[in-house]
C-alpha cells in the first residue's frame, strides 16, 4: 500500500516537473544593464502574456558553447543572444535554426515586418536584429587633462593625450582602428587587411602604442579602468559607458569618431525542442514596443517604427544617430580571417 | 606462487603442501583477488570515464578531422590523381560543383568552410559565396557546366593554392595540429618548413615552463621556512597558524584572484601605500604583467608546498640535528646535511604538485596576466572557445601532457619516485 502511494507520488512528482519543464524557455544573453533591459522589455512582458516560464541565463558570446550543445545532441540553449560577427559563422555551420519572416509582427504603424526592420536586421536567415551597438572610445572627462581627444588618430598620439589605452584583447576592432588611425578610407578597411601588407600596416601602428595599452577581457572591466585611472582612454561598448554615466553619474565622455558598430539578433539553436515556443517569443520580443526599450541602454532599435518612440533626449547617445563617422563591422571577413589573424595578434602580443 | 605453495617450518626444512592444500590456497587467493578487485572497481570505473576516456578522445582529435572527408568523399578521390602542377582535372571540379549544392542544401558548407579557412585563410567566404551562387543551378546544368560555373562563381577556384588547402584538409588523420602546436606546417610538396604565418607555441610553452618554475621556487622560498616553523612550533601556535595556511585554500581562487586586482591595481592598495610612504611618486605598474601572475599564483598555491613539507618535517626527529651539533657540525652544515635530505620526500612532493599544476593554470593567468604573464592554457582557451578549432586545441593539450610525463620522468631519473610523499 505504502509502495503503491510511493510510486504514485513519484509517478505525479515526474508528471508536474515535465509539465514544468515543457513550457520552460531558455534564453541566452548579455547579462549586465542589457540583459536587464531585456529583461524588463522583452522577456517579462513575454511571461506575462503566455504563462510560460523563462530561465534566463548570461554568456560572453561566441560560438564555441553552441556548437558543443549541437554537436553533442544535448541542446540546452532555445534562444541566444548572439552578435552579427559570430551569426554568420553559426549559421553556415547549421548551428542555428533558420527563422521564417512571415512569424514577424508587423510594425505599431501598421507597416509590414519586411519593411519595418532596418534591412541589415533582416539580413541573415538565421536571426532576428534585436539592436544596433558599437565600439567606441571614452574617457573620464575630470582626469583627461587639458586637451580632450576628439578622433580616432588621438588614441593612436600618446603625445597629443599621454596615458595608458584600454583595449580589449582580440584582433577585432583594434585592426580596424589601427588602420583608420593610419589613414586608410573607411570603405577599404576590410581590403586593406585581406592583404599582408595591410595587416602589417596595421599591426605597426598598433605597436606605436603597443606600451601603452592596458588589455582587458570582457566589456564589464572598461568603464571600470576608466574610473579607478587605470586607462586615460577605454574602448568599449557604449551601452557600458551610458550605464556609467546615466545610472552612477560618471564623468564619462564618448568619442564617437570610427566607431565600429554592429547588431546583436535572437536566433534559436538548432534542434531546440521548443523550437516553436522560441519562435513565438522572438516574434514578441521584436515587435515595435519590447525594441523601443532598448535605447535605455543606449543600444539603437532595428525597427523604424521603434525610433519613432524613443525619448528624444536618448537619440544622440544611439548608435544609429552617428552611423556617418562609423564603421559597420564585417562578419563576412572575420569569419574568414578571425583565426589567421588571432594568431598573429597572440604573436604579436608576445613580440 | 611459490611463497604460498610452500612454507617454512621451524627447522628450516621445507615441505611441499599436498595437492588439495594447494588447491584450497589457490582458490583462496583467487577469492581475495576477486574481492579486492570489486572493491576497487567503482574507482576504476571512474577513472575509466573521467580520466582514461576523456584523455584518450583529445590524443585521438589531434589527429582526427573526419570533417572534409565525409563532405566530399568523391572530389577528393578524384583530387588523389591531381598532379599539382595546375588546377585540377575538369571531371574533379564538375565534382565539387555538384557536391557545393549538395552542401549548401544540407546547410553544411560553414562546416567545409571553417575547414578549408584552416589552411587558406580568406577562403571561408570563397566557399560560402560559391555555395550560394551553385545553391539553385539544375543538376543538369552543373553536371554539363560545372567547371565554368564554378570558376565564374569566384576567381579564387583557379588559384591552384585552393586546391591544395582541400585535398590537405581532406585527410582524415593528419599530423597538422601537432606540427602547428610545434610551429610547424607541411608546404605543398608534403615537406615540413618552419610555420610561416605565425610562430606563438613554441614561444608560450617556453614562457609557460618558465614562468612555473619561478612559481616554483617563489612558493619553495616562502613555504620552506614557514614549514619548518609550523612543525616545530608548540601545538598551539601552530594549529592557529595552520589554519591561517588553509583558510585562503579553502577561499575560492576567483575571490584570491580578484583580491590581487584590488591589491595591484593602478590606484590600488599597493600602489596607494608605495606612494603615501614616498618610494615612488609615480604608481608602479604590477597588475597585467608576468609579476602579477606569479604572485598571485604563488599565493594559491602556497598550501600545495607546505602541507607535504610539514608532514614530512614533522615526522623527522629532532634528535638528529642535535646529535649532528653535539658532534661538532655547525648548524648550516648540519641542516644542509641532515635535515635537508630528510625533508627531501616533502620537498619534492611540494615541488612537483605546485609545477605541475602551475604548467596547466589558466583562471589566474587569464585574469592578472595581461599580455606577458599568458600561458599555453590561454591560448588552449582561446582555440576551444574563440577559434574553435579543437583539433589544434586538443594537439596543444596533447602535447603539454607529453612535456609533464617528461618532466616527471626526468624528475625519476635523477630523484626517484618513490622519494615522494604527499603526506
Amino acid at each position: 500500500m505504502i509502495l503503491k502511494k510511493l510510486i504514485a507520488t513519484a509517478a505525479l512528482a515526474t508528471m508536474l516537473c515535465s509539465v514544468a519543464t515543457a513550457d520552460e524557455l531558455t534564453v541566452v544573453s548579455f547579462g549586465g544593464a542589457y540583459g536587464a533591459a531585456q529583461k524588463q522589455h522583452m522577456l517579462d512582458p513575454w511571461v506575462a502574456a503566455t504563462g510560460h516560464k523563462i530561465l534566463s541565463e548570461d554568456y560572453s558570446g561566441g560560438i564555441a558553447e553552441i556548437k558543443a550543445q549541437v554537436e553533442a545532441n544535448n541542446v540546452q540553449w532555445d534562444v541566444v543572444d548572439i552578435e552579427v560577427i559570430d551569426l554568420e559563422r553559426a549559421c553556415s555551420e547549421g548551428l542555428l535554426e533558420v527563422i521564417p519572416h512571415s512569424i514577424l509582427k508587423a510594425g505599431d504603424d501598421g507597416v509590414a515586418a519586411e519593411d519595418d526592420f532596418v534591412p541589415a536586421a533582416l539580413a541573415n536567415e538565421c536571426g532576428v536584429g534585436n539592436i544596433v551597438w558599437t565600439v567606441l572610445y571614452a574617457y573620464n572627462s575630470e582626469k583627461i587633462g587639458a586637451t580632450a581627444p576628439t578622433s580616432i588618430a588621438d588614441f593612436f598620439d600618446t603625445a597629443k593625450i599621454p596615458g595608458k589605452r584600454a583595449m580589449r584583447k582580440r584582433p577585432q576592432v583594434n585592426l580596424e582602428w589601427a588602420l583608420l588611425a593610419d589613414g586608410v578610407a573607411a570603405d577599404k578597411i576590410y581590403e586593406v587587411l585581406a592583404t599582408e601588407e595591410g595587416q602589417a600596416q596595421a599591426f605597426a601602428k598598433l605597436d606605436s602604442i603597443k606600451g601603452d595599452i592596458v588589455w582587458f577581457d570582457s566589456w564589464s572591466q572598461a568603464p571600470q579602468l576608466l574610473n579607478d585611472g587605470g586607462a586615460a582612454l577605454a574602448q568599449s561598448a557604449n551601452g557600458r559607458i551610458f550605464a556609467a554615466i546615466q545610472k552612477d553619474k560618471k564623468p564619462f565622455a564618448m568619442v564617437w569618431d570610427a566607431h565600429v558598430y554592429d547588431l546583436d539578433v535572437w536566433a534559436v539553436v538548432k534542434g531546440s525542442a521548443k523550437k516553436d515556443l522560441a519562435f513565438d517569443f522572438i516574434a514578441s520580443a521584436t515587435a515595435t514596443i519590447p525594441l523601443s526599450g532598448m535605447p535605455d541602454v543606449a543600444y539603437g532599435p532595428t525597427r523604424k517604427s521603434s525610433t519613432a518612440l524613443v525619448d528624444p533626449a536618448v537619440v544622440p547617445d544611439l548608435p544609429t544617430s552617428h552611423l556617418d563617422v562609423g564603421l559597420k563591422a564585417d562578419g563576412i571577413f572575420w569569419a574568414d580571417f578571425g583565426e589567421s589573424l588571432g594568431e598573429k595578434f597572440n604573436e604579436w602580443l608576445l613580440k | 606462487m611459490s611463497d604460498i605453495q610452500t612454507i617454512n617450518r621451524p627447522q628450516s626444512k621445507i615441505i611441499l603442501l599436498t595437492e588439495q592444500e594447494a588447491g584450497f590456497a589457490r582458490k583462496e587467493v583467487r577469492r581475495y583477488r576477486r574481492t579486492a578487485f570489486f572493491m576497487v572497481a567503482p574507482l576504476l570505473l571512474f577513472l575509466l570515464f573521467a580520466f582514461v576516456a576523456p584523455i584518450g578522445t583529445m590524443l585521438h582529435r589531434g589527429f582526427y578531422s573526419p570533417v572534409v572527408a565525409n563532405l566530399i568523399p568523391t572530389t577528393l578521390e578524384h583530387l588523389t590523381t591531381w598532379d599539382g602542377e595546375n588546377i585540377p582535372d575538369d571531371a574533379t571540379i564538375t565534382q565539387l560543383a555538384v557536391d557545393f549544392k549538395r552542401l549548401a542544401a544540407d546547410r553544411t558548407s560553414g562546416k567545409f568552410a571553417e575547414a578549408i579557412n584552416r589552411n587558406m585563410p580568406g577562403a571561408s567566404s570563397t566557399i560560402k559565396s560559391t555555395a550560394r551562387k551553385l545553391r539553385k543551378v539544375e543538376d543538369a546544368e552543373l553536371k554539363q557546366n560545372g567547371v565554368a560555373l564554378l570558376l565564374k562563381a569566384n576567381k579564387k577556384w583557379a588559384d591552384p593554392q585552393i586546391w591544395f588547402a582541400i585535398r590537405k584538409a581532406g585527410q582524415t588523420y593528419s599530423d597538422t595540429h601537432y606540427l602547428k602546436a610545434l610551429d610547424l606546417e607541411r608546404n605543398n610538396q608534403g615537406e615540413l618548413q618552419i610555420r610561416k604565418s605565425a610562430q606563438i607555441y613554441i614561444q608560450l610553452y617556453t614562457k609557460t615552463l618558465k614562468l612555473a618554475l619561478y612559481i616554483t621556487l617563489t612558493c619553495l622560498l616562502l613555504g620552506y621556512p614557514l614549514a619548518y616553523y609550523l612543525a616545530n612550533a608548540p601545538a598551539k601556535s601552530a594549529n592557529l597558524l595552520m589554519i591561517f595556511v588553509l583558510l585562503p585554500f579553502w577561499t575560492s581562487l576567483l575571490v584570491r584572484t580578484t583580491s590581487w586586482i584590488a591589491l595591484l591595481q593602478t590606484n590600488g592598495v599597493v600602489n596607494s601605500f608605495l606612494m603615501s610612504i614616498g618610494i615612488t611618486s609615480e604608481p608602479l605598474e604590477m597588475l597585467y604583467t608576468e609579476f602579477s601572475t606569479i604572485i598571485a599564483m604563488t599565493h594559491i598555491l602556497l598550501p600545495f608546498m607546505i602541507l607535504p613539507l610539514y608532514s614530512v618535517m614533522k615526522g623527522i626527529d629532532p634528535t638528529y640535528m642535535k646529535a649532528a651539533m653535539s658532534m661538532g657540525a655547525k648548524p648550516i652544515p648540519a641542516f644542509i646535511k641532515i635535515y635537508l635530505p630528510n625533508t627531501l620526500p616533502g620537498l619534492s612532493a611540494g615541488a612537483l604538485l605546485v609545477f605541475i599544476i602551475s604548467v596547466g593554470y589558466y583562471i589566474t593567468p587569464a585574469l592578472v596576466g595581461g599580455t606577458d604573464g599568458q600561458m599555453i592554457s590561454n591560448i588552449i582557451a582561446f582555440h576551444m572557445q574563440q577559434s574553435n578549432n579543437w583539433g589544434l586545441a586538443a594537439a596543444l593539450g596533447t602535447l603539454l601532457l607529453v612535456l609533464i610525463l617528461a618532466l616527471y620522468w626526468l624528475y625519476d631519473r635523477f630523484v626517484g619516485a618513490s622519494n615522494i610523499k604527499l603526506g
